[in-house]
């Protein structure tokens, strides 16, 4: 006698016990805290608080934990908590040119105001495993220490724009439309877009950037600049009449250059692609960069070469990681109802074009 | 689950959803965007539909979840237990206990009335996304009642395979305006959209909601000289004898044995019930 599979919620209940434990692995082996993956996994950190939308390295740490360090896990689980949150007001933008820097590089010039300050990157290191990291309890040895200038980090854009060699930022709207808050809509303005972007996969938005620079919607950048650094971020207090710090973001920008030889609306000029990203997160803030300037293929009078990087819907509805490991995963749940009416359906269409096979070879 | 609100949703975002139902009900098959939130669970598991019943749930409520017509399924489960926790209602596999139904993929066999709502989950809201990828183009032909695209699919499909190859998601027009995706229904289930129930659809991932009112006209799309097929597998099913219920197919030895048995497990409890009743 058949009886249907029952039971359910046990299976639930045991695999998520199983699942606790897996997380935690080996009792002999010391268990990880939060403080360490803040710490020392601080780019994967940067990363789920950039794709997550919020900026917590703690909460973000104990997301990487949980997530077993699936990082698109981890993003989902501070989505889902973020979303939970009540919101108390907008800050001020920040202002990254009064940014302190880490890391500051143009690309456009040798020499700048403000410097070119390498700061903590790994484009250098020649990348051999370092066995010495295997041993523990190794701390490595202190880097020099150097006075802050202190002086002005000017941005790069400025100094071609006082030529008028870049076409200037028009003014977006005064209070941009919020991607959390308002379901996806079409035309996409620049803010709109941006926003799409930053808390996009950083592995999507990369393969977009890199399909621009291979001739899909070819736009020619140059980083004008990357700067990663600290920024205060200031709020109107309603109570106090006046707005105050509330606290500090890392940020990493990057002003993309892009050779513009004019179109029937514009003059030939330099163009901008903009990134602004969470954290110590270069590829990402670049890639968004040269993604942003294809996008702006319609505003500046360019063709549509019909590069998926120029097709706003394309970019937009498939960027985030959230929504489509979502879909792509949810096709392992059960679907026997619309299978079975698939099989009915491939065995009467199978059926009648047999039975013509076999009437043609009869005839 | 004392820190969050009744249904987990808070009030607010209630609201946001509600008017969207409403906006959905007031334009019946007309897609609504709404501000979809972020679930603790993932997209594609039902966050539009949880959403949904999140916003109609009342305490008075006594809940039934079910996927592929059945209320055991894990992810049925899942949903059920998500609703006990955070709205603590009443729930049941009895569906004409039920004031409010989340579904998977069916609608129950059962007859649903007008104190009902029936709450689908949707994975793809849009029914001419295939023809054409653009969203930006789709909303364009829905307002224009630019359906020629669809009625060509068919016809091609008829010309090719001398029947319209859609087994699941079969497209309705409702009230004469809006052609309609039924979520991956069985279009075995399409007559059953007529109904006396409210129908909520909700799609998580592509921001929308719409709804079928109680008594609303739903048309399967068809030709006069190809008419719509509700078509099910030629059995009874196994264990309670229907002929009249859709049936899965269950795959019983390794030499390919099957039987088949009711999708709606509550169904086919029931008349078991009844039949053992009489037999005692």
């Amino acid at each position: 006698m058949y009886v249907a599979v029952k039971g359910g919620e046990r299976a639930i209940d045991n695999a998520h016990a199983w699942l606790a434990e897996e997380r935690r692995g080996d009792l002999g082996v010391a268990e990880l805290s939060i403080a360490q993956i803040r710490e020392q996994l601080a780019l994967a950190v940067n990363r789920v608080m950039a794709e997550g939308s919020l900026y917590d390295p703690d909460l973000a740490a104990l997301a990487i934990k949980q997530a077993r360090g699936d990082l698109i896990e981890a993003v989902f689980l501070i989505r889902a908590y973020r979303t939970t949150l009540p919101r108390f007001g907008a800050s001020h933008p920040v202002d990254t040119a009064a940014m302190a820097c880490d890391r500051r590089i143009s690309a456009t010039f040798k020499d700048l105001p403000g410097g070119q300050i390498l700061g903590p990157t790994f484009d250098y290191t020649h990348r051999l495993l370092d066995f010495a990291l295997a041993a523990e309890g190794l701390a490595p040895e202190a880097a020099p220490q150097a006075e802050a200038s202190g002086g002005a980090v000017p941005h790069v854009t400025g100094f071609l724009a006082r030529e008028d060699l870049i076409q200037p930022d028009p003014d977006g709207p005064a209070t941009p439309r919020d991607l959390t808050r308002e379901p996806l809509d079409f035309p996409a303005d620049r803010p709109l877009r941006l926003q799409a972007l930053t808390r996009g996969d950083e592995g999507f938005v990369l393969s977009m950037a890199y399909s621009t620079q291979r001739g899909y919607g070819k736009n020619h950048p140059f980083v004008g600049e990357l700067r990663i650094g600290t920024v205060p971020v200031e709020m109107d207090i309603p109570e106090l009449g006046f707005s105050i710090d509330i606290g500090e973001v890392v940020l990493t920008e990057c002003e993309t250059v892009n050779q513009f030889t004019g179109s029937k609306s514009e003059p030939p000029q330099f163009t901008r692609g903009y990134g602004l990203v969470f954290g110590q997160t270069e590829r990402k803030a670049i890639s968004m960069a040269l993604v942003d300037r294809a996008l702006r293929w319609e505003e500046l009078g360019e063709d549509n070469s019909g590069a998926p990087a120029q097709d706003v819907e394309f970019v937009l509805y498939h960027a985030d990681n959230v929504q489509a490991t979502g879909f792509l995963e949810h096709i392992k749940l059960p679907h026997y109802v619309d299978f079975q009416s698939e099989l009915e359906l491939i065995r009467r269409l199978r059926a009648e074009a047999m039975q013509a096979t076999r009437k043609e070879a009869a005839e | 689950m004392s820190d969050y609100n009744f249904a987990y949703l808070d009030e607010q975002t209630k609201r946001m959803i509600r008017r969207a139902i409403l906006k959905g009900v007031a334009v019946p098959g007309y897609q609504v965007p709404f501000a979809s939130r972020e679930m603790p669970m993932p997209y594609g598991w039902g966050t539009g539909g949880v959403q949904v019943t999140a916003a109609c749930l009342t305490p008075e409520d006594t809940l039934k979840v079910i996927d592929q017509g059945a209320d055991d399924t894990t992810n049925a489960v899942s949903i059920r237990k998500f609703f006990e926790k955070t709205a603590d209602v009443a729930v049941t596999e009895k569906t004409a206990e039920a004031t409010i139904i989340q579904t998977r993929h069916r609608i129950p066999e059962v007859t649903l009335t007008e104190d009902q709502i029936l709450v689908y989950q949707v994975p793809m809201p849009e029914p001419l996304r295939f023809l054409e990828p653009s969203e930006v183009e789709t909303r364009k032909m829905h307002a224009l009642q630019d359906y020629g695209l669809m009625h060509v699919k068919l016809y091609e499909d008829i010309a090719r395979h001398g029947e319209i190859a859609t087994a699941y998601s079969y497209p309705v027009m409702v009230e004469d305006r809006y052609v309609m995706s039924p979520s991956p229904i069985p279009k075995f289930d399409n007559p059953k959209l007529e109904s006396a129930a409210l129908q909520l659809f909700g799609a998580g991932r592509e921001q929308r909601i719409y709804a079928v009112p109680p008594f609303t006209k739903v048309v399967s799309l068809d030709f006069d000289d190809y008419p719509f097929d509700p078509s099910k597998a030629p059995h009874p099913c196994a264990l309670c004898a229907a002929e009249d219920s859709y049936l899965d197919e269950v795959i019983t030895d390794d030499q390919g044995t099957r039987m088949f048995v009711c999708s709606d497990t509550d169904f086919c409890a029931d008349r078991r019930a009844a039949q053992e009743g009489e037999a005692a």
